[in-house]
């Protein structure tokens, strides 16, 4: 194609977006554009399944049958969410299993909030309550995002986890409220917790160099920082009202601003997870691979099997 | 001995263990739309084992909840078939149990509708529904991987030779069928097993299946003689209550 | 595809007696029925359905979104296809 054609096309392109018309799958759109999206929405989509397993670690151990049920739920609604995003990255051109492998090989990244483990019940609650927190709020913008089914899946996605955080505040209020040694737990889990949470958001924005371009798209509706503020302002008052205590000496209310101050962030921490040598990121990624590995000869065999089928209907 | 209690105890902790079991694959299924289905099994199998539980608590009288239940029993007091508490192996295990399970499960759960303990009707009649969706599950995989590729047809071939040992156990019957059968809380069984046997030989031969009779020494679920598996299911299972007992959650 | 991989399937849901199918979303499966089974578990699982159909993403076909000018614009100017298009005096009810 001409060089002129596409500099119209994408200005016609960014003038749909200015005008907030969505942009569907087999509409012209940037290569850039494309691949930001798939990107984004399949480290969304791995950060979903992975997540499963710090929480799933539990399922086993849960301490009631209410807990048990809850859980399962929940973290079956992970892998569902998981799901939809990787149809929407399919809708882009992206092969799920192809993304997949990507994040076996490590190419890909999901939030390294999961790289985390999960050592007592009381994480349970901290993840609920804390990343689900912090992930309900990067994506509840995202429902306006320009591109039509990843806005479709986070509309479905949101309504699904609005029991999520909930249920992990519940978890930490019932542990804040109970014995000492349960709110002991409960402490150690926001302690451990609270700072990837903070981290979840991104780099700083000085040093996140997608943001302006993810927002002129209109894939993104906040900067990373102003996000991280707004998630400290909601949950400092909420763990204040169940008597724990946010693990930072530097926390503190500025009339000023009418935002809470907080203390700086371990970015080499962040860096490492991130690039693969946080606590748990071999072990995630392993058992990811092994459930792909170990399903082979079970997708195989449904395949095998539905070509049979098929060959007998013909005949 | 309470002979509705015990009853009740059979069907509920039948389905805790399963549940506990299935809900093990959670985040390592072979799809992640598989993961999905299992799940939903596993919680319908909780949500059974707690109505059930809660309704022998009831029945037991000595003021105790569905969780002191599930959670607070010693090993010998747990009364669910063998069968349920085998280990996952593969998805082709997990899938053949289910199978053996479910066939039997329905059938039971269409003879309980009649039963003259209404609580029991009304908890088979919800359970009902969800156990012939599991069985549609089951059966379609059992015959999808029986008759799929080679490997799949060696591998449920192989979890068929394991686990077929475990279903007599299934038509296990003693003197609380008896006495239950007496005073009208149980329905005529007596056909159970050859209802069970006609389903699952149809489905095991649509799959190419073949079953190898054994006659194998079995222990006792229904009576607390388990396999050497259960031990590890309660050391996870109770974890928590027992770490920390007394406590709520 | 490798036959390793399930093909994409499309999923439509009635969400109750009297409205649509409408599309909810895709997934794999092997065959129709796993695809069914499969949309019963990652699509209604609020309750969010009373009936599924599930077709093979390969077998739907789309109009071209360059050649929506011509497809749908000239529908526009058929304004008098509108009942608003009409004068009806004052004091006519009913119509």
């Amino acid at each position: 194609m001409k060089e002129e054609n596409i500099e119209e096309l994408e200005r016609q392109f960014q003038e749909k977006i200015d005008n907030d018309i969505k942009i569907e799958p087999r509409d012209w759109m940037p290569d850039n554009y494309r691949k930001t999206l798939i990107r984004q929405i399949s480290q969304h989509a791995h950060s979903e399944v992975v997540g499963m397993l710090p929480e799933g670690n539990w399922i086993t151990r849960a301490p009631n049958l209410r807990r048990k049920a809850v859980l399962l739920a929940k973290v079956q609604d992970e892998a569902g969410h998981g799901l939809y995003l990787y149809s929407a990255t399919e809708t882009l051109g992206a092969d799920r299993e192809d993304t997949i492998d990507d994040l076996h090989d490590g190419t890909a990244k999901y939030s390294s909030i999961f790289n985390y483990p999960t050592l007592t019940w009381a994480d349970m609650g901290a993840i609920g309550w804390l990343v689900d927190g912090a992930a309900i709020m990067n994506q509840v913008p995202l429902c306006r995002c320009s591109y039509g089914p990843y806005a479709r899946a986070m509309v479905r996605i949101c309504k699904e986890e609005s029991f999520h955080q909930r249920q992990g505040f519940e978890i930490m209020t019932t542990l804040a409220n109970g014995t000492p040694e349960q709110k002991a737990m409960a402490q150690d889990a926001l302690n451990r917790f609270w700072w990837p949470a903070l981290m979840m958001f991104g780099p700083n924005d000085a040093d996140s160099p997608h943001t302006a371009q993810s927002m002129k798209w209109k894939i993104k509706r906040h900067t990373n920082d102003e996000l991280r503020q707004q998630f400290v302002d909601v949950t400092v008052p909420q763990a204040e009202l169940i008597g724990l205590t946010v693990p930072d000496p530097d926390l503190k209310w500025n009339e000023e601003t009418g935002h809470y101050d907080f203390g700086p962030i371990n970015w080499d921490e962040f860096w490492a997870v991130v690039n693969g040598n946080g606590p748990c990121n071999k072990e995630r990624i392993d058992a990811r691979r092994k459930a792909k590995e170990d399903g082979e000869w079970v997708r195989e065999a449904a395949n095998a099997y539905a070509a049979k089928k098929r060959t007998k209907k013909a005949s | 001995m309470n002979h509705l209690f015990e009853y009740v105890l059979r069907l509920g902790d039948d389905s805790l263990i399963l549940g506990h079991r299935l809900s093990e694959w959670c985040g390592h299924g072979p799809v992640l739309e598989e993961d999905i289905a299992m799940t939903n099994i596993a919680l319908d199998l909780v949500g059974q084992a707690n109505s059930l539980l809660e309704y022998a608590a009831n029945v037991e009288g000595k003021g105790k909840t569905a969780d002191d239940l599930a959670f607070l029993r010693i090993d010998k007091e747990y009364r669910n078939l063998i069968l349920v508490e085998q280990p996952n192996v593969d998805f082709g295990h997990t899938m053949m149990r289910q199978f053996l399970f479910d066939a039997y499960r329905k059938i039971l759960f269409e003879k309980l509708l009649e039963s003259g303990d209404e609580q029991i009707a009304a908890i088979a009649a919800k359970s009902l529904k969800e156990t012939k969706y599991h069985l549609k599950h089951s059966s379609e995989w059992v015959i999808r991987l029986g008759d799929g590729t080679e490997e799949s047809h060696r591998r449920i071939q192989n979890a068929l030779d394991t686990l077929w040992r475990y279903t007599e156990e299934l038509f296990y019957s003693d003197e609380v069928d008896e006495s239950l059968r007496a005073s009208g809380v149980l329905p005529d069984l007596s056909s159970l097993k050859q209802e069970w046997t006609n389903y699952v030989h149809a489905v095991l031969n649509e799959a190419t299946l073949e079953i190898k009779e054994e006659t194998w020494y079995f222990q006792n679920g229904r009576q607390g003689y388990h396999s050497e598996h259960l031990g590890y299911i309660l050391a996870e299972l109770q974890f928590m209550q027992r770490a920390y007992p007394g406590m709520e959650w | 595809m490798s036959n390793k991989e399930w093909p994409l399937w499309e999923v439509f849901i009635r969400s109750k007696q009297g409205l649509n199918h409408k599309h909810a979303g895709s997934l794999r499966a092997a065959d129709e029925i796993m695809a069914i089974e499969n949309a019963r578990d990652v699509y209604t699982r609020r309750s969010e359905g009373v009936s599924i159909w599930v077709v093979e993403s390969k077998n739907i076909f789309a109009s071209n979104p360059d050649e929506a000018d011509s497809l749908f614009e000239p529908a526009d100017s058929k304004i008098y296809r509108h009942p608003t298009f009409y004068e009806v005096p004052d004091g006519i009810e009913h119509m």
